[in-house]
């Protein structure tokens, strides 16, 4: 088994249990279309969000809780991973592959604050934009979230305009990933050697690792031969980049 | 003629839209719910707010258990059961009704126990019809699409 063809593998499945998985999707067309992580505790918002999601044409992922989405993710026992090799993989959990993220503020256990700044944490997925929602406008909370690097923030309840307006926005980020990709493609020597190391300490250790720690170097945009991913580290995640002027608009005003 | 049976039901479903707008039951989250409907998810509306009635029930049943304890103290945890009312009832568009909890959270954050139960008893006055008007509304909808079905002449299905 060359280490070549174990960071060829898919690092995605789509084999997920007990998730409200849109019904189309498949792992043919997993690189089409924005594949959405959807977390809200009330099951009423969850509907609605689905739904609103779906009909922008995206798929979703909807899970209760800040915990189930970095499990999901295969961020919850990040420091465990890199070292054993069995245990981790045994949980059974394949890492999910999400073009965005967007959080309720407001639940029990992690708030949606909270999962912001673990996700921003991890090298990982701290390119994906994560939105926050909330039923309070609350301009201390818009703000923390926004300089914890959320890319956008939503008043409840969402709408469909606030869907098209990420849509919008993933689909700009998309066109912009591909004038890097181009652009970069001297820098590309650079993260070969990247992926060299990695696969020199993955060869020394046991084959049965799991595919979620190979996660990492095949996101490159160089290495893979599909459509470039979003998660092109040119695109800025700093508040600065929000381009919802009417719904801060609205947003500001009252605490 | 049940083709005049269809467009009738439409009509009173309508008016009846119409008189729970104006009187600031439902506002227009309802109606964006409902342009969320097509073939490929024609009962979304009255499953979401099914969802809805079934979550808020359990959220007033433990209101009033709260309140009933003569001990009673714990005015964040009503809090939090508010807060969930106040999202869900947002999320569907049911104005009245988050008002009213948003008013019985003034109270609770004030330790007022009269204060609380005063807005129970509006919160359980305004939800029950709610539910009455919005049962209403559906059971016309079931019976607008029964009478559609029978009307037309057998007709290719798309």
């Amino acid at each position: 088994m060359s280490s070549n063809s174990i960071a060829s593998n898919r690092w995605m499945s789509e084999k997920m249990d007990g998730f409200d998985l849109s019904p189309n999707s498949n792992s043919d067309n997993e690189e089409e279309g924005v594949h959405v992580l959807a977390v809200d505790d009330s099951l009423v918002d969850r509907k609605v969000i689905e739904r609103l999601l779906k009909i922008s044409s995206c798929k979703v992922t909807a899970v209760d809780s800040g915990w189930r989405a970095l499990k999901l993710l295969g961020l919850l026992d990040e420091e465990d991973k890199s070292s054993s090799s069995s245990s981790s993989s045994s949980a059974g959990f394949d890492v999910l592959k999400v073009d965005l993220i967007i959080t309720d503020y407001c639940m029990p256990g992690m708030t949606g604050y909270e999962l912001l700044k673990k996700i921003k944490e991890s090298t990982t997925f701290r390119e994906i934009p994560v939105v926050i929602m909330s039923s309070e406008n609350v301009v201390a909370r818009i703000d923390r979230c926004l300089e914890e690097g959320a890319e956008d923030f939503i008043v409840k309840p969402v709408k469909l305009s606030d869907v098209k307006r990420i849509r919008d926005y993933m689909a700009s980020r998309e066109v912009r990933s591909v004038q890097n990709q181009e652009e970069r493609s001297s820098s590309n020597i650079n993260k070969r050697k990247l992926q060299e190391c990695f696969d020199l300490s993955l060869s020394s250790s046991p084959p049965s690792i799991s595919s979620s720690s190979l996660s990492y170097p095949s996101r490159s945009p160089s290495l893979t031969p599909s459509p470039p991913s979003l998660f092109s580290s040119s695109a800025p995640c700093s508040p600065s980049s929000l381009d919802s002027p009417t719904r801060r608009l609205k947003m500001t005003g009252f605490d | 003629m049940l083709g005049w049976g269809v467009d009738r039901l439409r009509a009173d479903m309508n008016r009846l839209l119409a008189m729970l707008f104006h009187q600031g039951v439902l506002d227009e989250q309802f109606l964006q719910l409902q342009q969320l409907e097509d073939e490929s998810s024609p009962n979304f509306v009255s499953e979401v707010v099914n969802i809805y009635f079934h979550e808020s029930e359990k959220l007033l049943r433990n209101l009033r258990g709260l309140l009933m304890d003569r001990e009673f103290s714990d005015y964040k945890k009503m809090g939090t059961h508010l807060n969930q009312l106040i999202g869900s009832s947002s999320s569907i568009g049911a104005k009245r009704v988050r008002n009213v909890c948003v008013s019985f959270r003034d109270a609770s954050e004030q330790n007022s126990r009269a204060g609380c139960l005063r807005a129970l008893e509006l919160l359980e006055h305004e939800y029950c019809y709610l539910k009455n008007k919005l049962h209403e509304l559906f059971q016309m909808d079931q019976l607008r699409v029964l009478a559609a079905g029978v009307t037309y002449p057998p007709q290719p299905q798309h």
